[in-house]
């Protein structure tokens, strides 16, 4: 029986309340700061406080306003494309993150497939195993890789002693400690939609396909793979957003030559004090997250819709 | 409505034949659109105090949102819902003089037994020492006492069913609504709570509205009940006249076992009307008086268990009665059920009650019978 | 289950559970490192601890953080609860979609384009910036979080429980607190400590949005990261990280309890028709 509420239900005071709260404050601290950043953005950069002209006083009226609006320009836009470095950078994010989502895909499904098939019993353990790296400081969990990675850090010891290496390895300061960084930090984010999902696969399916004459190997490329799919995806688009913008990893684990868009904002931001080019960097960097943004809700919405 | 004691003399309860009685209830042309989507189509309806009235339908009839526009959780999107004559549109539901048992029976999980059924009387302001008496009796009622201080997870599933009704029931509300009150239940149990139901209902001489899609349920425990089919009403009546009187191919079709012959009216009169079955050389004779003209079709509908069964090659007319070949037998312990081929393409149900032992059937398959009834144990249907 | 664990289960849970937690372990073991170097080992010492005690800039910090994350975890949990809500009670409603973009958008969104907007926009409004503001900060990204928290809990929730106690004669302000609220609170207890482990940890957006007198604990522990490994820092962590994962063990464990005790009772209840 269809017990579905309207699809505009009245709504009283304490309704509309409800709903103006929330919103109001993510207009204000959410939506508005982002038209504050474009807006500094096609400013240029000044020695003042704050560092940009023009600045808008709203009591200064509205010819004032006019005036400064005919300052703004797109000349940080055009700087961007002229220095090699921004543009530069923005690749080298999207490649690093990539490569590192792929990565943590190759990682990250062995584990999910095992918690999957392990005892039921076990499993709210190794759940709670996996999400409990999460609620520890992200900055302490890359830190904690710093004195791994090292020169004389301790694998390049133990690798030593193992006489695997007579050398020890050039590890930190290069991509390859931010690949390490990358995965580890957000392996927990793709294993746990990808465990969610493949938990709920029916076992009776693999045991038709096996009934139907198709070897369990097999089973597993036909039938669990193509049914994960939307969990994989679910977990690729969250390691992937959050790793383009990444500051503390490249930072931390990666050397002066690493390249991360995150990073050059945060330099041209408290090191050149210019915050107009740095707006016109935030600017881009959310244009090129808008996109997998927009496609991880609109998969996130079928998926909800499928489940209902 | 005058107040007759109405006690064990049931049977003469029948307010909906009185004229002169003011409905309890009233749904004056009610219609709810979910979208493009018509729940309940154009509807009105009138229950009486006291009754004990069951909406029967499929699932997605229009029944259950029916019943959740007399509780508030919906608005009607046209129509109006009158209780004891006032309108009650725009009334919320905490503010409604009716309270509802609810199929998931919602109990609230971090509430004792004692605290989901003070719940509502809370909200009254009702004095404690008032609550606490209340809350004894319904305990009492519901044979709950020793359960008093149990939460629902520590409770059986039929438990929670007595929890659900006697919180509904606390605030001795106007009318209880009660939607699938015993879908979750077992059989056996289900038929137990069905007799405690219609005995809590007389007790408390209370108008008691039920949803259900258990023809079954509706028939043990209601008054009267409305067919439900498509957001709207096909019949109102008592149980034994649905099942009896069906007004249409859908009722009798709904309610329990029916065969279905398809007929043309043969001759009117005074004395009755006569059918001739299409496609059969059998005809029927009934003293029912239809208001259709010669040559129409019809449908005349006779229940299996009306249907007689006897080993033999042909009838002496082929009145109320035909030759037909055993096609199949159906052994469901107190009745048999013979499904038996008249012609090439119409197959006849008949019950034949097991009187005795089965040890050898009088009747076998591929067995020549004759099938007869009386033209009066079915009726003929125009829509 | 069918087969039991594989070996190649067994092995690639292992593999992936010390890579998890490798890290964190050599980082308590050399907390108590005698020796100030970090990768040598000189003997066991509590040195460093008794340190940290003397050290009184990081006590500072550490207070301001721990301000910080208990107000802007309450915060964020109100309106992170007020929103899901929201998004499953309200039906459709003008902006829904912009509204629920705005809910996920920071879930995902790099931390410096959030820290960077935010402070422009306190710039913008000419608000001096310091503990008032990195608590707003983190109140709008946690809130995010709380909301889709408390979600999935409101997703599963018999929204005929609120009809029924509406039907008793309960407004639908009062039901919140009286039903909703209780039936829904261990996920806004989550939600809440989530809220609060985000903002103890968070160095990005508290660095745009800080100012003089305001440094929190990460941005202390970054500040002297990029000096090099400390020990000391090690017996930072290692109380961080202790402090959290007893709070995680003991509400799971507690969680776990009463599920044991539920399954318990309704076994019981069972079987008594």
């Amino acid at each position: 029986m269809s017990t579905e509420t309207s699809a505009k239900p009245k709504r009283t005071i304490g309704g509309w309340l409800l709903i103006a709260v929330p919103y109001a404050w993510l207009l204000v601290f959410f939506l508005a700061p982002f038209f504050i950043v474009f807006k500094i953005s096609l400013s240029e950069v000044a020695i003042a406080i704050p560092p940009y002209l023009p600045t808008f006083d709203i009591s200064a009226g509205w010819q004032d306003f006019k005036d400064g609006l005919s300052q703004l320009s797109f000349e940080n836009y055009v700087w961007l494309t002229e220095d090699a470095l921004y543009w530069k950078s923005y690749l080298s994010s999207v490649t690093i993150a990539g490569t590192s989502t792929a990565l943590t895909l190759l990682f990250g499904y062995p584990i999910a497939y095992g918690m999957a098939r392990c005892p039921k019993a076990w499993r709210p353990t190794l759940l709670m195993l996996v999400i409990l790296p999460f609620w520890t400081s992200f900055l302490i969990r890359v830190y904690a890789w710093i004195g791994i990675l090292k020169n004389e850090g301790l694998l390049n010891q133990v690798l030593l002693w193992l006489g695997v290496i007579d050398q020890p390895l050039v590890i930190l300061n290069t991509n390859i400690a931010v690949y390490i960084g990358i995965v580890y930090s957000y392996l927990p984010f793709l294993v746990l939609p990808l465990y969610a999902n493949l938990e709920k696969l029916d076992e009776s399916l693999l045991e038709a396909a096996e009934d139907l004459g198709c070897p369990a190997w097999k089973a597993f490329w036909k039938i669990t793979l193509p049914l994960s799919l939307p969990g994989v995806i679910a977990g690729c688009f969250l390691v992937f957003i959050p790793a383009v913008g990444e500051f503390v990893i490249p930072d931390l684990l990666g050397g002066s030559n690493t390249l991360m868009i995150g990073k050059t904002l945060w330099v041209e931001f408290f090191a050149n004090r210019d915050w107009p080019v740095s707006s016109a960097v935030a600017v881009i960097l959310l244009l090129l997250l808008v996109i997998p943004i927009v496609l991880f809700q609109n998969q996130q919405q079928k998926m909800g819709e499928k489940d209902a | 409505m005058a107040k007759k004691p109405i006690g064990p003399v049931r049977r003469v309860f029948a307010p909906w034949k009185d004229p002169n009685a003011v409905p309890f209830i009233e749904f004056r042309n009610v219609t709810k659109r979910f979208g493009d989507f018509t729940a309940v189509n154009n509807l009105s309806l009138k229950v009486y105090e006291r009754e004990f009235f069951a909406l029967l339908g499929g699932s997605g009839c229009g029944k259950t949102t029916l019943m959740r526009m007399l509780g508030g959780f919906e608005t009607p999107t046209e129509g109006q819902i009158l209780l004891e004559g006032q309108d009650l549109a725009g009334v919320p539901p905490f503010r409604r003089p009716t309270n509802m048992m609810f199929q998931s029976y919602a109990l609230f999980p971090h509430m004792t037994v004692e605290g989901n059924i003070a719940f509502g009387l809370k909200q009254d302001k009702m004095a404690k020492a008032d609550i606490e008496e209340r809350v004894q009796e319904m305990l009492r009622l519901t044979k709950l006492q020793p359960f008093a201080k149990r939460k629902p997870h520590q409770l059986s599933g039929g438990q929670r069913q007595r929890v659900a009704l006697a919180r509904s029931l606390a605030k001795k509300p106007k009318v209880l609504l009660l939607d699938e009150p015993l879908g979750a239940l077992d059989k056996k149990l289900r038929e137990e709570t069905q007799f405690e139901l219609t005995a809590l209902q007389e007790s408390l001489k209370m108008t008691f509205m039920i949803v259900t899609h258990d023809q079954e349920e509706a028939m043990t425990v209601a008054d009267r009940i409305a067919v439900m089919e498509a957001g709207e009403i096909i019949q109102v009546a008592t149980p034994a006249e649905i099942y009896e009187t069906p007004n249409s191919r859908f009722v009798a079709d709904f309610i329990g076992d029916v065969n279905l012959i398809e007929a043309k009216v043969m001759e009117t009169s005074e004395a009755g009307t006569k059918l001739q079955a299409v496609g059969e050389d059998f005809q029927i004779e009934t003293s029912q008086k239809v208001g259709v003209n010669v040559g129409a079709s019809v449908w005349y509908a006779i229940r299996p268990e009306k249907i007689r069964i006897v080993l033999g090659e042909e009838p002496l007319h082929k009145v109320n009665a035909t030759s037909a070949v055993v096609w199949d037998i159906a052994y469901l312990g107190d009745v048999s059920i013979f499904h038996s081929k008249v012609g090439e393409d119409h197959t006849l149900r008949s019950t034949v009650a097991n009187v005795t032992r089965l040890v050898e059937r009088p009747i076998s398959w591929d067995e020549q019978v004759v099938l007869s009834w009386d033209g009066d144990a079915g009726v003929i249907l125009t829509s | 289950m069918r087969n039991g664990p594989t070996w190649f289960n067994v092995t690639s849970i292992a593999l992936g559970f010390s890579f998890l937690y490798l890290p964190i372990v050599i980082l308590v073991i050399f907390s108590f490192n005698e020796s100030k170097l970090v990768t040598v080992w000189g003997g066991f010492s509590t040195k460093w601890y008794a340190s940290l005690l003397h050290n009184q800039q990081l006590l500072d910090a550490a207070w301001v953080t721990l301000r910080i994350a208990v107000l802007s975890a309450t915060l964020a949990t109100v309106l992170g609860t007020m929103a899901a809500l929201v998004l499953v009670r309200s039906g459709r409603f003008h902006g829904r979609s912009l509204f629920s973009g705005m809910i996920f958008a920071p879930l995902v969104m790099p931390d410096v384009i959030l820290g960077l907007s935010l402070l422009l926009l306190f710039v913008a409004v000419d608000q001096s910036r310091g503990f008032w503001t990195v608590m707003l900060a983190h109140t709008t990204f946690a809130m995010c979080y709380v909301a889709v928290v408390v979600q999935s809990r409101l997703v599963g929730f018999d929204k005929s429980i609120e009809e029924a106690a509406e039907d008793l004669g309960c407004p639908p302000a009062k039901t919140f607190f009286q039903i909703t609220l209780p039936i829904i609170f261990p996920g806004v207890i989550a939600g809440w400590m989530l809220a609060f482990t985000l903002s103890l940890d968070d160095l990005v957006v508290a660095s745009f949005t800080t100012g003089p007198g305001a440094t929190t604990l990460p941005m202390k522990i970054y500040s002297q990261v990029r000096l090099g490994v400390t020990p000391e820092i090690n017996a930072v962590c290692t109380i961080l990280v202790c402090l959290v994962t007893l709070g995680v063990i003991a509400a799971s464990i507690a969680t776990k309890r009463q599920q044991i005790q539920r399954e318990k009772d309704e076994r019981a209840a069972f079987g008594a028709d």
